[in-house]
């Protein structure tokens, strides 16, 4: 059976068959996450506009430059290239948990879904460590004439321009929006990521009790799916505006 | 074989029996596509060190928005199967997504614009190194 001849043979529009040629329950989910992706575009663009308006931004590869265990070593993008690969894995055990849900293959199903399961965590554990390390790691600033230790905050950032001060380079205070664009925006994806790592351990339960085996089809693990490819997409969106430009 | 009968809105299922090639094919295309944005990131790093031209580094930033996205479409498309979907479910999809295109020119001019603003009229905070050239004209014929 050819698609294409398919496609052009079938009256979409008379009534009778979905026009779109799938269920109401994906139609909704592609819906949602159209709806989901303008949120995400919103905001980002915001941190965009705010970020054009200002003489000095904080330069990611100077903020984000820290591993885990390695000290003070300088490692820019290191670690965020780490999750960006963590949560490219997951989305293949996705897409992979969909394609044994295509063949009927229960047991496939249930081993990447808990792979899948795996790499949300990982990725919501780097996330937590990525967080807590600029929350509490102080850095030099020169507040009004004095040296304070900042970390960075929603209403501090240390990642200001840089002033001689007793003959030595000194941060001043950088624009505030650094850090709730930074702590909102990633905080909004996390809580993407673990909504979907909720969903993922739900959709694996209900393949472990034979509900989708009853139904005949696995088209509640392609819908997960279809949400955890979007969180996925998001990210790559995350990477970019916060650490590659 | 593809044993689905999920509703009889339905009117044919999309091939599915192929093996996983091609989901490994798509998987190592984003994997590399990372890679080269991290080497372009790096790269754009290592350029502020000295002095940077500063359209060198604007074309590198444009560089790794594109690369961006490739990957968006590879996922979307493949990943996502919208790519398996029929004309008109595709179309849905995208065409409202063309706001962005709107979105992004509109906001991001606004706030170039407020740059320009702060910096010609705001002369309590100290004008950076990095100061737009609007401001140092208007200083100049103070």
């Amino acid at each position: 059976m050819s698609t294409a001849a398919v496609q052009k043979e079938t009256k979409w529009w008379s009534g009778g068959r979905s026009p779109f040629n799938a269920s109401y329950g994906k139609v909704m989910m592609w819906y949602f996450l159209m709806s989901d992706a303008f949120t995400f575009g919103a905001f980002l663009i915001s941190y965009g506009t705010i970020r054009f308006s200002q003489n000095f931004w904080a330069d990611p590869n100077h903020v984000f430059n820290a591993f885990p265990l390695a000290g003070h070593a300088n490692l820019p993008l290191a670690f965020v290239s780490l999750m960006t690969f963590i949560l490219i894995a997951s989305s293949v055990t996705m897409v992979l948990a969909v394609h044994e849900g295509h063949n009927m293959n229960k047991k496939g199903v249930e081993k990447y879904m808990i792979l899948t399961i795996i790499g949300g965590l990982a990725f919501l554990s780097c996330q937590a460590w990525e967080w807590t390390h600029l929350i509490t790691g102080h850095h030099e600033v020169l507040v009004n004439g004095q040296l304070e230790q900042w970390g960075t905050t929603v209403s501090h950032n240390p990642w200001g321009p840089e002033v001689l001060f007793n003959g030595k380079e000194v941060a001043t205070p950088g624009p505030i929006a650094f850090g709730g664009y930074f702590f909102g925006i990633t905080g909004f994806h996390g809580f993407h990521v673990f909504s979907g790592v909720v969903i993922n351990i739900i959709m694996y339960l209900k393949t472990k009790m034979g509900h989708f085996d009853d139904r005949g089809h696995y088209e509640m693990i392609e819908k997960a799916g279809l949400y955890w490819h979007f969180v996925d997409l998001v990210w790559v969106f995350v990477f970019l505006c916060f650490y590659l430009i | 074989m593809s044993a689905q009968s999920s509703s009889p809105e339905i009117t044919f299922h999309p091939e599915h029996s192929g093996g996983t090639k091609r989901i490994w094919n798509t998987f190592w295309l984003l994997s590399a596509l990372t890679i080269v944005e991290l080497g372009i990131g790096l790269l754009i790093y290592n350029m502020h060190k000295g002095h940077p031209n500063p359209s060198l580094i604007l074309a590198f930033k444009g560089l790794v928005c594109i690369l961006t996205l490739a990957k968006a479409y590879y996922i979307v498309s493949i990943f996502m199967h919208l790519g398996d979907e029929i004309r008109n479910m595709i179309m849905t999809i995208v065409v409202p997504l063309c706001l962005f295109i709107w979105f992004i020119i509109a906001f991001l001019w606004d706030g170039n614009s407020w740059l320009t603003l702060r910096n010609r009229y705001n002369k309590t905070v100290p004008i950076e190194k990095t100061a737009a050239p609007a401001a140092t004209e208007k200083g100049a014929k103070d």
